[in-house]
């Protein structure tokens, strides 16, 4: 086994390891922790497999460093969002799901709306 | 200005940053110029493309497999002209919709530049890498407009949107790396004459990665679970703009790729297992849509619906004869321009409704046909187009898909395809019942700007007239 095959296949177990923790787990944090492990272990995978010879290949390096700026963006936006939801529901999970929102916010009408029919009457 | 293609990505750039340095809330007008601006250079293109067959551009003057090639072919001029026909009357709408104060506008103009620019590269882009990285400036710039309103509902929905759309994208990229690392390139024309039928498990695995990664993002079920909070808890103008334009880029990524790059790997049992997962698409959002008490989750599951219905297309278009195929390919087209034409028209039609109760609940609609008359017929020439029915550009997709399946002989997705028509005028129906009811005594209805009417009624009237215009639409698409 080639050096460069041993990167791509540890990028390849990170990858998976990334993949299952970002479905998994249920804290937030984690889950774009998980997506960060998620995406260097492509990047390892695209810099290990664009090797040949054992010669490094420019392209996709480019491309990694692509990558990285992108996920920095997205980490960023992941975490500005899960704080605002942390301000809203003191929660940094998806405990409130919007199924039971939306049920509450439907009591919330059909209260509202009993309470009308009764005034009516 | 002498070629409209790199001016079809640098100018909705420069106004969303613009716009951002305006400030919370403005650059609506900004913003309405530049769409007729880029209209008209999409409606340039188009001519030229129509006149001179494909058309290419190497970026900074390096050409492929050095630099990045953009391609516009007959498939990516009917999208880029959709894209700006549709976003041109939401445009209007939503700088109307946000005055009246009901969600708040945050950054909805700077998002929807950058959404634009990434939708435009998108369509135009001629490599894999070059387009995972338009995928993700995508999707962070739809899970902005989602965020938009600031409330916990929207959130939530926009971090599980977020999340599913890194995943997909992710998975995206790992199929990049296996295919760079089998042959060296990302350029699609180098890649196309490569690939053949007997390749290796890593290019197999390429495929099935990328396939997954973009299913995920287009939300075909049974991945669409995100699909409904997002679209469904965004406001009125983002989720039309997402239900009727960004699910569609996703989709245009898988048909391009079955048909060019990965042809050879795409077998009639691939397709069959595509036009499955599209029938069942059919019939739960179908059903979930029917079961809904909101309007705008009633529009969002049926876009779940509706998706199901272009995976119908890959059974017909794969190992069948030329010309089943071709019209396959006709009907596919006119149905995913039909779909956004009228899906943006009935969230508008919703987002109206919506204004004048105060309130989203279907149950409260009695009465609206004598205060929003023209809404409402929005929201049912909107749903007439979703079912099928003449003279909207539904039917002459649906009568092209048909008929090409009855040709190749695949009875089975005839039909899957009147079935689905049928329970989409179950929900149509239903919402159009509760608005002929005459009003209940108590119920007040603001009243609503008309500026906010007649952007929605525009839409519908487009996608009407397609029905007239549709031999237009498919000339664009031969032309590639």
């Amino acid at each position: 086994m080639t050096g460069a095959l041993i990167y791509a296949c540890v990028g390849a177990a990170l990858f998976v390891c990334g993949v299952a923790g970002l479905i998994l787990l249920p804290h937030l944090l984690r889950k774009i922790l998980a997506f960060n492990i998620m995406g260097s272990g492509v990047f390892l995978m695209l810099v290990g497999l664009g090797q040949h010879d054992n010669i490094p290949d420019p392209i996709p390096q480019a491309m990694v460093l692509t990558g990285i700026v992108v996920a920095v963006a997205a980490t960023a936006l992941a975490l500005a969002f899960v704080r605002r939801l942390l301000y809203l529901t003191s929660k940094a999970q998806f405990v409130a799901n919007s199924k039971s929102l939306d049920q509450t916010e439907e009591k919330l009408i059909t209260r509202e709306r009993n309470k009308e029919g009764d005034a009516s009457k | 200005m002498s070629d409209p293609i790199p001016w079809l990505i640098l100018l909705p750039l420069l106004w969303g940053l613009l716009s951002f340095l305006l400030g919370v809330g403005r650059g609506g007008r900004l913003a309405i110029v530049c769409l007729v601006i880029q209209l008209a250079l999409v409606a340039l293109l188009v001519g030229q493309v129509v006149a001179e067959k494909d058309r290419y551009y190497a970026v900074g003057g390096w050409s492929a497999p050095l630099g990045i090639d953009l391609h516009v072919d007959g498939l990516a001029s009917v999208m880029l002209l959709l894209t700006h026909v549709v976003i041109l009357p939401l445009g209007i709408y939503a700088r109307s919709y946000f005055s009246h104060n009901v969600e708040g506008v945050g950054y909805f103009w700077p998002m929807l530049g950058l959404l634009l620019a990434a939708l435009n590269t998108l369509f135009m882009s001629a490599d894999i890498f070059n387009i995972y990285v338009t995928l993700e400036l995508l999707g962070l710039a739809a899970v902005g407009l989602v965020g938009t309103a600031g409330n916990t509902r929207s959130i939530l929905a926009a971090i599980r949107y977020l999340l599913v759309t890194l995943l997909g994208s992710g998975v995206y990229l790992a199929g990049v790396a296996l295919i760079y690392g089998s042959y060296g390139s990302v350029a699609l024309a180098v890649l196309e004459p490569l690939i053949e039928n007997e390749v290796s498990v890593a290019v197999f695995l390429a495929a099935i990665l990328m396939l997954v990664g973009l299913l995920l993002k287009t939300a075909l079920f049974p991945f669409h679970f995100w699909l409904p909070s997002a679209h469904g808890g965004a406001p009125t103008p983002v989720s039309a703009l997402l239900s009727a334009l960004v699910i569609k880029a996703s989709f245009y990524l898988i048909l391009r790729m079955w048909l060019g790059l990965y042809a050879p790997l795409a077998t009639i049992q691939a397709a069959q297992l595509l036009g499955g997962l599209g029938a069942v698409a059919i019939l739960w959002g179908s059903i979930m849509a029917f079961n809904q008490t909101r309007l705008k989750m009633l529009a969002a599951y049926s876009t779940v619906a509706q998706i199901g219905y272009f995976f119908l297309l890959f059974p017909l278009i794969t190992e069948v004869g030329s010309e089943a195929a071709e019209i396959a390919m006709q009907g596919g087209v006119i149905q995913l321009v039909a779909h956004a034409l009228a899906k943006a028209a009935m969230f508008a039609a919703a987002g109206v409704m919506i204004l004048s109760m105060g309130k989203d609940d279907i149950a409260l609609l009695s009465g609206i046909s004598s205060r929003l008359p023209l809404t409402l017929f929005t929201f049912a020439l909107a749903g007439v187009t979703l079912m099928g029915l003449p003279p909207t550009g539904g039917f002459i997709a649906k009568w092209l898909l048909i008929s090409s399946a009855v040709s190749s002989g695949q009875w089975g997705w005839v039909v899957v395809m009147i079935l689905g028509g049928l329970l989409s005028a179950g929900y149509v129906f239903k919402v159009l019942r509760q608005a002929l009811l005459p009003a209940a005594a108590e119920m007040k209805f603001r009243p609503v700007n008309p500026s906010l009417e007649w952007p929605a009624f525009l839409l519908t009237f487009i996608s009407l007239s397609l029905s007239f215009a549709s031999n237009n639409v498919l000339n664009i698409l031969g032309a590639g």
